[in-house]
């Protein structure tokens, strides 16, 4: 190998490394961090190591004062049935588009893509009175309604899976009498299978990150999710970084997991879901 | 038989999520621009039609229009985000080891929730915290700032939290789209003699192109509309509100829902321009990457 290409070679993974400790640092710091006692937080350097590295004192602080246990539980509720309602709603949408040969189906389709082209942040100032006219303001509901109601790339998943699915498969189920709504669950939503999988990976992990919803529109301490809990670490906590830390790697821990066990399907979805 | 004309079932399965569409991103527009020409507070049961009082307010009041400056720095931000993401994904569609590790680590940010990113990077800021340990190791401790506290400096900071969250998306798509540049023309082109730089020039540039082009239109919406980062870390203080804060605030805090709401309308028209401007420029369908 001559001297360039071995320069080369030792700059690319010194480039690689380097990104790498960029992005591990800052969370490896907390990492320890919520492993410290406050003492040790206050007079100890970021990069020393805890005392005890099996010192949870702060995540059980971050559960039981933090409220994320809370939390959890209401996120939980809250992405089970709103990953539901998501399916069905999108794959119904997405059979009567692409199945079917009706009058307003252009306008719809058309209705559907210039949604996308709104921004959520902008409108909320509007969405709120919406929501809160529904009688929905404070309630598990807004976060959930709004979560459906906002949510265009599930379609267009769901759509361009049914694309690649043949027609036959539901044609004969109809000529032997079976009913669209039977064709449907029986026949329609069990072929969308991998299409659903990539539709609950990425749309779990978003609404589980959303913070703007349920700060907006859940502002009840007992409503508070993940995002808007740990934001109200502020205040309590705030010269408490030791807790502020254990709920910060918590939040991110069933992320990682998620992330390393479904790796492929991440990527692809992601990809395919920001390029609508 | 299914592609019967005339029949209710595509309406029926229509229903609901037509009526969701409606009800939250449809109305909310139109009542936004209803708003827009009125003081309403969001309280009062009247609301008072103003006409265009609120936008001239928007233009005159600088401090309101000012809060756009602070996207230049998102705007930027996302420059260096893209180049980025273009040299790492070019390195790492070669063979390199670890490859998978790499990817995954650079990856990696973009999942994490937005609040605990917040936190991890007030800390990572704060005097004697993460950033300046790490200068005084590598020896710079002298060039410690005031990172947030310092209104030169604070949206450097934070549109550098905002590289660091979104440069894995970017990365991926570019990843995912120099892959699917058939290995053949790499052989070809080595064969050919081409270095490592003429590939990239001439191939994998030009096969990238409209996801590049998409990747900038989609930072620039994203740096007008930025929130969550600067909320949760500072509030807005020091010089680092931008406008979707300052709406926010407008609306819930100030109760001005008729000025927020032209704020709003402004917002969403310039989106709706750039994006107008990049069907203009990048045809949708040259951007394919399964």
């Amino acid at each position: 190998m001559s001297l360039t290409a071995r320069v080369a070679v030792v700059l690319k993974y010194a480039s690689l490394v380097g990104a790498s400790l960029v992005v591990l640092l800052p969370l490896l710091v907390l990492l320890m961090g919520s492993l410290k006692t406050n003492d040790e937080f206050v007079n100890g350097a970021p990069f020393e190591p805890p005392g005890n590295w099996f010192n949870l004192d702060n995540y059980v602080t971050a559960f039981t004062q933090g409220g994320m246990l809370r939390a959890f539980l209401n996120t939980s509720v809250i992405l089970a049935v709103s990953l539901v309602g998501t399916v069905l709603i999108g794959s119904m949408a997405a059979y009567a588009l692409d199945r079917f040969e009706f009058r307003l189906r252009r306008t719809i389709v058309l209705l559907f893509l210039l949604a996308t082209l709104v921004p959520g942040v902008t409108t909320q100032v509007a969405t709120f009175q919406v929501v809160e006219n529904l009688g929905l303001f404070n309630t598990r509901w807004s976060a959930i309604v709004l979560f459906l109601g906002t949510d265009i790339i599930s379609i267009y998943i769901f759509q361009q899976f049914l694309r690649g699915v043949p027609r036959e498969l539901d044609e004969s189920a109809a000529i032997e009498g079976a009913n669209h709504l039977t064709i449907y669950f029986r026949i329609i939503l069990p072929l969308l299978k991998p299409a659903i999988a990539t539709v609950v990976i990425i749309k779990g992990i978003t609404m589980y990150n959303e913070f703007y919803i349920p700060f907006l529109y859940m502002p009840d301490r007992d409503l508070g999710v993940i995002s808007t809990s740990l934001f109200r670490f502020k205040g309590p906590f705030g010269a408490q970084w030791e807790v502020i830390s254990a709920g910060v790697i918590l939040v991110i821990v069933p992320t990682l997991i998620v992330f390393l066990l479904l790796q492929r399907f991440i990527y692809n979805g992601f990809t395919s879901g920001a390029t609508k | 038989m299914t592609r019967r004309r005339g029949t209710l079932t595509p309406y029926l399965f229509l229903l609901v999520p037509v009526a969701l569409l409606a009800v939250f991103t449809y109305v909310p527009v139109l009542n936004m621009f209803g708003y827009s020409v009125t003081s309403w507070n969001g309280l009062s049961p009247s609301k008072e039609f103003v006409g265009a009082d609120n936008y001239l307010e928007i233009v005159t009041r600088p401090e309101l229009f000012e809060v756009l400056r602070v996207s230049l720095y998102y705007i930027g931000a996302s420059v260096v985000q893209i180049a980025l993401a273009l040299y790492f994904a070019t390195v790492l569609s070669f063979n390199v080891r670890f490859r998978n590790l790499f990817k995954g680590i650079i990856f990696f940010p973009y999942l994490i929730n937005g609040v605990a990113i917040a936190m991890v990077f007030l800390y990572f800021f704060q005097p004697g915290g993460t950033l300046d340990s790490a200068l005084r190791v590598i020896g710079l401790g002298e060039a410690s700032q005031q990172w947030l506290g310092d209104p030169d400096i604070i949206n450097y900071s934070l549109a550098g939290t905002s590289i660091w969250r979104y440069l894995g998306l970017n990365f991926v798509l570019f990843l995912g789209a120099i892959q699917s540049i058939p290995a053949q023309l790499y052989e070809a082109a080595e064969l050919d003699g081409a270095n490592r730089w003429n590939q990239f020039r001439h191939l994998i540039l030009p096969g990238i192109r409209p996801i590049v082009g998409l990747s900038f239109v989609l930072a620039i919406s994203g740096s007008l509309a930025v929130f969550e980062i600067p909320y949760v870390m500072t509030g807005g203080a020091n010089g680092s509100e931008t406008f979707v804060i300052q709406t926010v605030d407008m609306a819930f805090k100030y109760y001005k829902v008729g000025l927020a709401s032209a704020m709003a309308v402004v917002l969403l028209l310039i989106i709706l321009l750039i994006t107008w401007i990049q069907r203009r420029v990048v045809p949708d369908e040259k951007v394919n990457l399964s």
